[in-house]
């Protein structure tokens, strides 16, 4: 065989080269770890919640429109929960967990006699659950056909449904498990929190603190929102604090006592940082917020492995190319038959 | 043999008879009268097992039956899959995304076709020459793995129809990406590594020679796509560290993937040289899978040092000793696939005995699926149970699984027929 082995490994070689030259937009592939210029979020505060789920019921319509987090081509209603609690299963739309129809959920902690509000003993507190929108998501970098986009100007992480495959690696990817899977569809979508981004333009923002009646979650650009969070921690409990409602910029205010927070803030180095922050009178750890979530982003995890792949064609085909050379140097007469 | 035609009457009866005998062939088929002269040449001379004769291979048998019978429920469950969605299909949910298709089918099959890219690539590189005589079925194995592989990712996906996403919408960020962008290309190198046995059975000496040339170019795009593959399976679960237990994530995590998948691919090869050996009139080569079992006790030795490794600077020793489910489980795989296989193979009446290495193959193939099944489904317990997730595998998920594998069974056994396969017992 073989007219010409050496013109041939010649080639070869010449080949894994292309593929390395071709391979360098590769190296400037690596995700941003830095908060997008003009950065939006949520700034929870559990202390202000008094979990009347205003938010939840306003999240829900709000996406169920075109453009939104929870639309479909032909949608008529909001896709309401049909489960619930035993015994009164559809009969309310009343979500347990979040779900691929419910993308904001208000969840309550109690202990003992639950009598203290945002107490951990004898206590109760209520929290949110929704996509943080971490500055460098996992689930962006995981997907495998860039169905999640992280927007490099608000910073919302969004969905494209149209290029998902229903791998659900984004699922397992998220440290705080918040991509959920429509599992009673045939086409399935992945569903979260896309921060209403689809209201921007209307002038409008998110849904859910649009309708929090009492400031708990309030929107804002993320700089604003952690100086406001690191302002609140400041203050001394049970001193009075004028606390913005609906954005962080707004003059409507509630004026009452500071109560007293567990931790900082929750948001700031967590998977790398994410752009939604949460302020707690309980612990996160309670709350049920995983402590063993990396400080650092996640996507770097894998980074290091794959920015290694194209040395690995380099290093077998030159590596290989000199080992053939090597192993059949005494057959060199004998393959040109 | 149970007499037919008392049920069905003497017509149908004697037909189903000849059938369980296995008196029928498929040569004896005329395809020129279907198919036109031309293409029914081809399937002729394709269909023509006289070459095989020696090696005895009866299709039709109890056994193979069954693989009909396992592939058929699959399909059936494949179909219904397909129109009523992966949560009809399978018990899969929102805290455990990924289950018996990921853990078994696809890290499994993938893992169980790293034989093929190490035997290629010490024939065709390292001019080894005594393995060349396996190679042709430790591709074809490796094949039928990655084939299996690749069934079951289209099924588990929620939008199979799409799955060609990713070839063209790139995104080098992720893991899966890359996985399944090998995976097709793998697939394709298996399929050219093996054409050579298809061309040599339909007599097309032109394109024997152009695979001929093109062939070591070839295998070390396999050797280099085998490493990468085997090795990014375990870098799918780099990115989970808070979810993946402490026992099995480890950032070296890829290079355990890689080093047990090289330990499971020379013992299946090993398995299989031996089960052909047995179950064809087929003597296996002594020398052969004595090079592998040594294969075998230097690479596992190798992944007992990388895994004691990571038990001492990682979660201690002490983590998987405590008793709980994830330990008990390592302890288990462990010891199956890794400690008693070396421990016997250091005997040197256990490395001079097929009968024995044949053994110690079977250890090493079920320690290393177990370890697969342990990070892929078992490994995000933990977490999911936290979360209120639960998950047992659906038995429509049981079902594909068996289906998928009778498949590789009884396409081997097809292949095995009708190709030359073991080019050394025609000679």
């Amino acid at each position: 065989m073989a007219i010409s082995r050496r013109g041939f490994l010649k080639g070869v070689a010449g080949g894994g080269g292309l593929i390395l030259v071709s391979g360098v937009p590769f190296a400037n592939a690596r995700m941003s770890t830095e908060l997008p210029p003009q950065a939006v979020g949520l700034l929870y505060d559990a202390t202000l919640c008094i979990g009347c789920k205003s938010c939840m019921v306003n999240c829900k319509a709000q996406n169920s429109v075109p453009g939104g987090a929870l639309y479909k081509k032909g949608m008529k209603a909001p896709p309401y929960e049909s489960k619930g609690p035993k015994g009164d299963e559809g009969i309310w739309d009343a979500p347990q967990e979040l779900s691929g129809k419910t993308l904001n959920i208000i969840k309550v902690y109690k202990n003992g006699t639950a009598e203290t509000k945002d107490t951990a003993v004898n206590g109760y507190s209520f929290f949110k659950q929704q996509c943080l929108h971490c500055i460098t998501p996992a689930c962006v970098s995981v997907c495998p056909a860039g169905a999640f986009r992280k927007d490099p100007e608000n910073g919302s992480v969004y969905y494209l449904a149209e290029r998902c495959i229903g791998c659900r690696y984004c699922q397992l990817a998220c440290p705080f498990g918040v991509p959920r899977y429509e599992w009673d569809s045939a086409w399935p979508e992945v569903r979260k929190c896309q921060l209403c981004r689809h209201r921007y333009a209307e002038g409008k923002y998110s849904a859910c603190a649009e309708f929090c009646p009492t400031g708990a979650t309030i929107f804002g650009k993320v700089v604003d929102l952690r100086n406001e969070a690191r302002y609140r921690l400041t203050l001394k409990p049970g001193t009075e604090y004028d606390f913005p409602l609906k954005t962080v910029y707004s003059a409507e205010k509630s004026h009452r006592p500071v109560a007293r927070y567990a931790d900082g803030t929750y948001g700031l180095t967590e998977a790398g940082g994410t752009q939604n922050i949460m302020l707690s009178g309980v612990s996160f750890e309670l709350l049920g917020f995983r402590k063993n979530i990396p400080h650092s982003d996640l996507p770097q995890l894998t980074w290091h492995y794959i920015r290694k792949i194209l040395w690995v064609f380099a290093g077998v085909f030159t590596g290989g190319t000199a080992i053939y050379q090597f192993t059949h140097r005494n057959e060199k007469e004998a393959s040109h038959d | 043999m149970i007499d037919t035609t008392k049920y069905v009457g003497p017509k149908w009866g004697g037909v189903i008879n000849r059938f369980m005998a296995d008196e029928y062939t498929l040569s004896d088929i005329d395809a020129t009268r279907y198919v036109g002269s031309k293409l029914g040449g081809v399937i002729n001379k394709f269909l023509d097992d006289t070459p095989s004769k020696d090696l005895g291979i009866k299709m039709v048998t109890p056994f193979t039956l069954v693989l009909v019978a396992l592939i058929g429920l699959a399909a059936v469950v494949a179909v219904y899959r397909l129109i009523f969605g992966i949560g009809a299909a399978s018990n899969l949910n929102d805290f455990w995304p990924w289950g018996l298709w990921i853990g078994f089918d696809v890290l499994g099959g993938v893992a169980m076709a790293a034989g093929a890219f190490l035997i290629a690539g010490s024939v065709y590189i390292l001019n080894w020459k005594k393995y060349k005589c396996i190679a042709r079925a430790s591709i074809l194995n490796a094949f039928f793995g990655y084939l299996l592989a690749a069934i079951s990712i289209t099924l588990d996906v929620g939008r199979s129809w799409v799955i060609w996403h990713p070839l063209v919408m790139w995104q080098v960020n992720s893991v899966m990406f890359i996985v399944a962008l090998h995976l097709v290309l793998y697939l394709c190198t298996l399929g050219t590594e093996s054409s050579p046995m298809v061309f040599e059975k339909l007599g097309w000496p032109r394109a024997l020679k152009g695979v001929g040339r093109i062939m070591v170019g070839a295998v070390m795009f396999g050797v280099a796509l085998s490493l990468l593959h085997q090795s990014s399976l375990g870098a799918n679960y780099l990115i989970v560290p808070a979810k993946l237990s402490p026992i099995y994530y480890s950032p070296l995590l890829p290079y355990h993937f890689l080093v047990s998948a090289i330990m499971l691919g020379l013992a299946i090869v090993s398995f299989e040289t031996l089960l052909t050996g047995k179950v064809f009139n087929h003597k296996p080569p002594r020398d052969v899978v004595e090079g592998l079992a040594r294969g075998v006790m230097i690479v596992g030795s190798v992944y007992l040092v990388m895994k004691i490794w990571h038990l001492v600077t990682g979660p201690g020793v002490g983590a998987v000793l405590d008793g709980s489910f994830l330990g008990n489980l390592y302890l288990i795989e462990m010891t199956v696939g890794v400690i008693l296989p070396l421990t016997l193979l250091s005997f040197r009446s256990v490395r001079t005995s097929l009968e024995r290495i044949f053994v110690v193959d079977i250890l090493v193939i079920l320690g290393v699926l177990m370890n697969r099944m342990d990070v892929g489904v078992f490994g995000v317990s933990e977490y999911a149970t936290r979360s209120g997730g639960d998950y047992f595998p659906s038995i429509m998920e049981l079902t594909l699984t068996a289906g998928m594998i009778a498949f590789a069974i009884l396409g081997f056994k097809f292949c095995a027929k009708y190709l030359p396969l073991f080019p050394e017992s025609h000679h």
